[in-house]
C-alpha cells in the first residue's frame, strides 16, 4: 500500500511562485474583464497590463523567501532576481509602445494583453528554476504566446514569420525535450545542480549520450538566443513582426535564454570541457562576425537591426564561454544597457511607422530616413546616439557593456577573442554609420507621401525619451549598477 | 583654479548646447565670443602654469567607475599645455575666418563639440577617459566633413570615420590588457596613467602593448601606410575642417606617442626607433615626392602635412631631449602653419570655386596681401630659419642625428623637397601671366579673413625668433619623461640606447 502524501504547505515555500502569479492572474482577469465589456479602449488593456507589472516587479523586490520552493522546482536566487527585474522593466517599456497614435490589428483584442502577461510569466519560470522540465514548460508557454502575438499583427508577412517562428521553435522545442530526455537518462535527474553533481562524479562519462544531450540542448538554446547557423528565422521573423515587437524580441526572449544557457554551461565550463568550450567558441566568434557582414548590405533598417542584434547576441554569449564572475556581471550590465538602446532603436522605427508602404519596398528602407535632420533635427539627434551608442562610441552606454566583455576576456586569458571581439564592433560600426549618413548627410527625400513621426504621441516619446536619457548619462550610473549587479551574481554563486 | 581644466573642457560643450538657442543669424558672434574665452582661459592656465615644475599640474580626480579603476583624471605638464593652447587658439582662428553660409548654426555648434574633444584628449589623464574623447573626436568631425564637404564627402568622411575606429578599438584591447596586467601585479584595477607608469614590464608585452597601441596612435598621425584617408578628408572637408584636422586632430596621434607609447614600453619604445623612423621617413621622402605631383592646392597641403608629421615621428623616435622636445614644438608649429595654409587656399576656393592650381597664374598682381601671407607662411612651412617652422625641424633632426646620421641626411631632405614642391606651387600660382579671365577680377583678403590670418603671421614670426616661452615648460617636461624611460627601462641594451642618444653636447 502506498503511504498517504503529507506535504506541509510550509516546506512549499508558495511564496517563490508569487511574482509569476501576479502575471497569471493579471491575464485571467483582462480575460475576464472582456467578458463583461467588449468594447474597451486599448488604453485601458495597457495600464492594467502596466499595473500588473508594477506589482509583479514589487512582490519580486520585496520578495524574502527561501531561494528553493515547490520540491525545488522553483530557484529564486540573486541571478533569477535580476533577470526577472529585466525582463519585467523591458515589459513594461514595451507595452506602453501599444498606445501608439495609429490603430493596429492586434491592440483591438484584449487577448493580445493577455496572451502578453501569460509570457512575461513564462520567461520568469523560465529563468528562476533550476529544473529542466520546468524551464521547458516555461520556454513553451512563453514562445506559444509570442508566435500568437506576432501573428496577430495581421499583414501577410506578420503570418508568414509566425509560421516560420513557430516551425523552427518547434524543432527547438523537440531539441530540447529530446536533449533532456538524454540528461534524465545519463543521470535520473532533470536538476541541474544534480546532473552537475553526477556528471562531474562520473568525469562526464558516458561520453556520446553526455555529448549529444549537449548538442541537443545547445541547439534548443542556439535556436532562441539565435546563434548562427540557428538564427535564419530571425531577420525574417523581425521584418514581419512590428518594430516595437521586434525590439522586445531582440531583448527579452534572449535574456530569458541567456539565464537558461548560463546555468546550463557553467557545468562544462566551469569542469574545463575541451569540446564544449570548443563548440562555443566556434559559435560565439561565427555569430558575431557573419550576421555583421550580412547586415552590411541590409537595405531595410529593422532587417539590419535584426542581424545586429544576433551579433550583439553573440558578443553577449562570450559571457558563457568564459565563465567567470566578471563575464557574467558583463553579461547583465551589457543587456541592461542593450535593453534601453536597442528598444529606444526600434520604438524609433516604431514612431515612424505608416499604414502603407506608400512606394517603397519595406516599412523602414533607408531612403526613407534620408535627411531627416533638416525635417526633424531633434528625432534625427535621437535615433543617431542610439546608433553610435549600437556602435559603442563612448561615452554612450552600450560602449561600458562592450568594455567590461572584452575585459572580461582579456582577464580570461582569451586575447585573440578579445581582438575578434574590437574588429567586430568596427565592422558593425560601419552600418550603424549608414543610418547616420542618411540621415545627416544625405538630402531629403522629395515623396510628400512620407510622413515623418506618424505614428508618434507623447506616450510613445516618452518611452523614446527614457531609454535616450539612459544613454547618454549611461556613465553616471555604471558604477552603482555594476554594485547591484556583482552583488546579486555572487550571491547565486556564479 | 582648481578646476581649470574641467572648465576648459566643458565650457565649449555648454556653451555648444546652449547655442542651439542661440539665433541662427547672430551665432558667428556667439561662436567667436565662446572661442576666444575658451582661448582667453587656455591663456590663464599658462599664466598659471609652473613652468619649473616637471610634473604634471592643476590636477584634478574624480572616480567614475571606482569597481573597475576608471577616474575622471586629468592633468596638464609642460608637454600637453601648448597643445591644449594650440587647440583653443586655432578653433578660434578657424571660427573666425569661417566664410561657410550654409546651415551655420549647425557647424559651429559642432565646431565647439569638437573644441571639447580635443582639449579632452590632451589633458586627460585616465585611459578610459582618453579614449572616451578621443573616440568621441570622431563624430563631430564625421559630420562636418558629411555635411559641409566635396561630391566625395560621404565616402571620405566614412573612410575617416571607419579608418580611425578600427584602430582606436584595437588600441582599447590593448588598454583593457594593460589594466589586467595591473591588476594582477597590485590587486587593483587602475587606468590612471601616473599608475601604470610604475609597471616593469617584460619585453615581449611591451611589444605587443606598443603594436596596439601603434594601430590606434599610428592611423591618427597618419603613418605610411596608414595614411590614405587622410588626402580624401582633406580634399573633401571644408576650410574649417581641414584646418582644426590638420592643426589638432592629427597632433592627436603623436601626443599619444610621447605620452602612452614612450613612458609605458621604453623597451619596445628603443626597439622601435629604427622601424620607427624608416616608416616616418618614408613618409617624408615619398609624400612629399606625392605632394609634388598634385594639380589640386588642397592635396599639395595635405599631403606636405603627411610628410611633416613625418619629421614629427622622426624626432620622437629619437628618444633624447632634444628630439621629443623639437617634436613638440613641431606639433604646435605644424599646427599653426598647415592651419594657415588650408585658410588660405579656402580664401581662394571660396572666390573662385576651384583649388585646381592650373586655374590660376599671376596671382600676385592683383592680391598682393594675400601673396605676400602665403609666402611667409609657405617659407614657415619649408622650413625656412627665422619663421617658427624651422625651430622645430632642426632640433627634431638634430636629435635624430645621435640615433643615425645617415637618416637624419635624409629626413634633411624634408627641406629641399619640401621647398620645391611649395615653390613650385607658389610659381603655379602667384607669378607668371595673368591668363585666366575669372581672375582678373579677384578681390584680396579683407576684413574677417584678414583678422583671422594677421595673429597666425606674427605667431609664425614671432616664435621663429624667439622660441624660448615654448620651449622652457617643454623641454623641463620631456627630460622627467627621458628619465622615466631610463629608469624604467629593463634590458640593459635599451638603457645603453638611451643614455647614448642622450648625449648630446657632452664630451665624448
Amino acid at each position: 500500500m502506498i503511504d498517504p502524501i503529507s506535504v506541509d504547505l510550509a516546506s512549499l515555500n508558495l511564496k517563490s511562485l508569487a511574482p509569476m502569479l501576479v502575471a497569471v492572474v493579471g491575464a485571467l482577469i483582462i480575460l475576464c474583464i472582456d467578458l463583461v465589456n467588449r468594447n474597451l479602449h486599448k488604453s485601458l488593456y495597457v495600464m492594467l497590463t502596466i499595473l500588473f507589472l508594477i506589482v509583479d516587479l514589487g512582490v519580486l523586490l520585496g520578495y524574502s523567501g527561501a531561494t528553493k520552493g515547490f520540491f525545488d522546482l522553483m530557484l529564486i536566487d540573486g541571478i533569477s532576481i535580476l533577470a526577472q527585474l529585466i525582463i519585467i522593466i523591458a515589459s513594461g517599456l514595451f507595452i506602453l509602445l501599444a498606445l501608439s497614435q495609429q490603430r493596429f490589428h492586434e491592440y483591438r483584442y484584449p487577448e493580445y494583453f493577455s496572451l502578453f502577461l501569460f509570457m512575461v510569466a513564462g520567461f520568469q519560470f523560465m529563468v528562476s528554476s533550476d529544473n529542466l522540465i520546468l524551464i521547458f514548460v516555461g520556454l513553451e508557454t512563453a514562445s506559444m504566446a509570442l508566435y500568437t502575438i506576432i501573428a496577430m499583427h495581421n499583414r501577410e508577412k506578420s503570418l508568414e514569420a509566425a509560421i516560420k517562428y513557430f516551425t523552427m521553435g518547434a524543432l527547438a522545442a523537440g531539441c530540447f525535450a529530446f536533449g533532456i530526455m538524454i540528461f534524465y537518462a545519463v543521470t535520473g535527474s532533470m536538476e541541474i545542480s544534480q546532473i552537475n553533481a553526477i556528471l562531474v562524479e562520473n568525469n562526464f562519462e558516458p561520453f556520446l549520450p553526455v555529448l549529444l544531450g549537449v548538442i541537443f540542448v545547445f541547439v534548443a538554446l542556439g535556436f532562441k538566443l539565435s546563434l548562427v547557423p540557428f538564427h535564419i528565422w530571425a531577420p525574417d521573423v523581425y521584418e514581419g513582426s512590428s518594430a516595437a515587437m521586434a525590439g522586445y524580441m531582440s531583448v527579452v526572449p534572449k535574456l530569458a535564454a541567456f539565464v537558461v544557457a548560463l546555468r546550463f554551461f557553467t557545468i562544462f565550463v566551469n569542469a574545463e570541457i575541451f569540446w564544449v568550450e570548443m563548440v562555443l567558441y566556434a559559435t560565439v566568434v561565427v555569430t558575431m562576425t557573419l550576421p555583421n557582414m550580412i547586415a552590411l548590405v541590409q537595405t531595410d533598417i529593422k532587417r539590419m537591426l535584426a542581424y545586429s542584434s544576433i551579433s550583439h547576441a553573440g558578443f553577449v554569449m562570450v559571457a558563457i564561454l568564459l565563465g567567470t564572475t566578471q563575464a557574467t556581471q558583463g553579461l547583465f550590465l551589457y543587456w541592461i544597457l542593450f535593453l534601453f538602446t536597442n528598444l529606444g532603436a526600434f520604438s524609433m522605427l516604431w514612431v515612424h511607422r505608416q499604414k502603407k508602404l506608400e512606394g517603397f519596398e519595406s516599412d523602414h528602407p533607408f531612403e526613407k530616413f534620408s535627411g531627416l535632420v533638416k525635417k526633424s533635427p531633434v528625432t534625427a539627434s535621437i535615433m543617431g546616439l542610439f546608433m553610435l551608442s549600437l556602435a559603442g562610441v563612448p561615452p554612450f552606454s552600450i560602449f561600458w557593456g562592450k568594455m567590461y566583455l572584452i575585459g572580461a576576456a582579456i582577464n580570461a586569458d582569451y586575447l585573440i577573442l578579445a581582438l575578434i571581439m574590437a574588429i567586430n564592433s568596427a565592422i558593425a560600426a560601419y552600418y550603424y554609420l549608414k543610418l547616420v549618413v542618411y540621415m545627416f548627410l544625405k538630402d531629403p527625400v522629395t515623396n510628400d507621401k512620407v510622413e515623418f513621426l506618424g505614428n508618434a504621441n507623447n506616450t510613445l516619446k516618452t518611452v523614446i525619451g527614457v531609454s535616450a536619457l539612459v544613454t547618454i548619462l549611461a556613465i553616471f550610473f555604471i558604477n552603482p549598477l555594476l554594485e547591484h549587479i556583482s552583488y546579486f551574481v555572487q550571491t547565486s554563486g556564479f | 583654479m582648481e578646476y581649470i581644466l574641467s572648465i576648459l573642457i566643458f565650457f565649449p560643450a555648454v556653451a555648444a548646447a546652449m547655442g542651439f538657442i542661440v539665433n541662427k543669424d547672430s551665432i558667428r558672434m556667439y561662436a567667436i565670443t565662446v572661442t576666444a574665452i575658451e582661448f582667453f582661459l587656455s591663456c590663464v592656465l599658462w599664466y598659471s602654469f609652473d613652468s619649473t615644475n616637471s610634473g604634471m599640474q592643476f590636477m584634478e580626480f574624480v572616480p567614475v567607475i571606482a569597481e573597475y579603476g576608471i577616474a575622471y583624471n586629468l592633468g596638464v605638464d609642460g608637454i600637453s599645455l601648448f597643445l591644449v593652447i594650440m587647440t583653443t587658439f586655432m578653433t578660434m582662428i578657424a571660427v573666425i575666418g569661417l566664410t561657410e553660409t550654409k546651415d551655420l548654426k549647425n557647424m559651429l555648434i559642432t565646431v565647439l563639440f569638437l573644441e571639447m574633444t580635443m582639449v579632452g584628449v590632451f589633458v586627460a589623464l585616465d585611459a578610459i577617459i582618453f579614449y572616451l574623447f578621443w573616440e568621441l573626436s570622431l563624430v563631430p568631425m564625421l559630420y562636418i566633413i558629411g555635411a559641409w564637404g566635396g561630391n566625395l564627402r560621404i565616402y571620405a568622411s566614412v573612410k575617416f570615420f571607419l579608418y580611425t575606429f578600427f584602430g582606436s578599438l584595437i588600441m582599447l584591447v590593448g588598454m583593457l590588457y594593460l589594466a589586467y596586467v595591473y591588476y594582477s601585479t597590485t590587486g587593483s584595477w587602475s587606468f590612471a596613467l601616473a599608475d601604470w607608469n610604475m609597471l616593469l614590464l617584460p619585453y615581449n608585452m611591451q611589444l605587443w602593448l606598443f603594436i596596439a597601441f601603434f594601430a590606434g596612435f599610428a592611423i591618427k598621425v597618419p603613418m605610411i601606410p596608414f595614411h590614405t584617408w587622410l588626402p580624401y578628408a582633406h580634399g573633401q572637408a571644408p576650410t574649417i575642417g581641414s584646418v582644426i584636422l590638420a592643426a589638432v586632430l592629427l597632433k592627436m596621434g603623436t601626443y599619444g606617442f610621447i605620452r602612452f607609447s614612450l613612458p609605458l614600453f621604453p623597451d619596445a619604445s628603443v626597439a622601435m626607433m629604427i622601424p620607427m623612423a624608416t616608416l616616418g621617413l618614408i613618409a617624408i621622402i615619398y609624400t612629399a615626392m606625392v605632394a609634388y605631383a598634385q594639380e589640386d592646392m588642397k592635396q599639395v597641403i595635405a599631403y606636405s602635412s603627411v610628410s611633416h608629421m613625418g619629421v614629427i615621428i622622426l624626432g620622437t623616435f629619437a628618444l633624447n631631449v632634444e628630439g621629443i622636445g623639437g617634436s613638440i614644438f613641431l606639433m604646435i608649429s605644424h599646427g599653426i602653419v598647415s592651419g594657415a595654409l588650408f585658410m588660405l587656399v579656402g580664401v581662394l576656393y571660396d572666390r573662385r570655386h576651384t583649388k585646381m592650381i592650373a586655374e590660376f597664374g599671376g596671382i600676385a598682381s592683383i592680391m598682393p596681401k594675400y601673396a605676400l601671407i602665403f609666402g611667409i607662411m609657405l617659407m614657415a612651412s619649408v622650413g625656412l630659419p627665422l619663421t617658427i617652422g624651422f625651430v622645430g625641424e632642426f632640433l627634431s633632426l638634430l636629435g635624430f642625428f645621435r640615433v643615425s646620421p645617415v637618416m637624419a641626411l635624409l629626413a634633411g631632405t624634408t627641406i629641399i623637397l619640401g621647398a620645391v614642391y611649395m615653390l613650385v606651387l607658389y610659381k603655379k600660382v602667384f607669378f607668371g601671366p595673368l591668363n585666366n579671365e575669372n581672375n582678373k577680377t579677384l578681390v584680396d583678403v579683407k576684413g574677417r579673413e584678414l583678422a583671422a590670418l594677421v595673429p597666425l603671421v606674427a605667431l609664425v614670426v614671432f616664435f621663429g625668433v624667439y622660441p624660448k616661452p615654448i620651449l622652457e615648460p617643454v623641454d623641463a617636461s620631456v627630460k622627467q619623461l627621458v628619465q622615466t624611460m631610463y629608469v624604467k627601462s629593463i634590458t640593459p641594451n635599451a638603457k645603453e640606447t638611451l643614455a647614448q642618444v642622450n648625449s648630446i653636447g657632452e664630451e665624448e
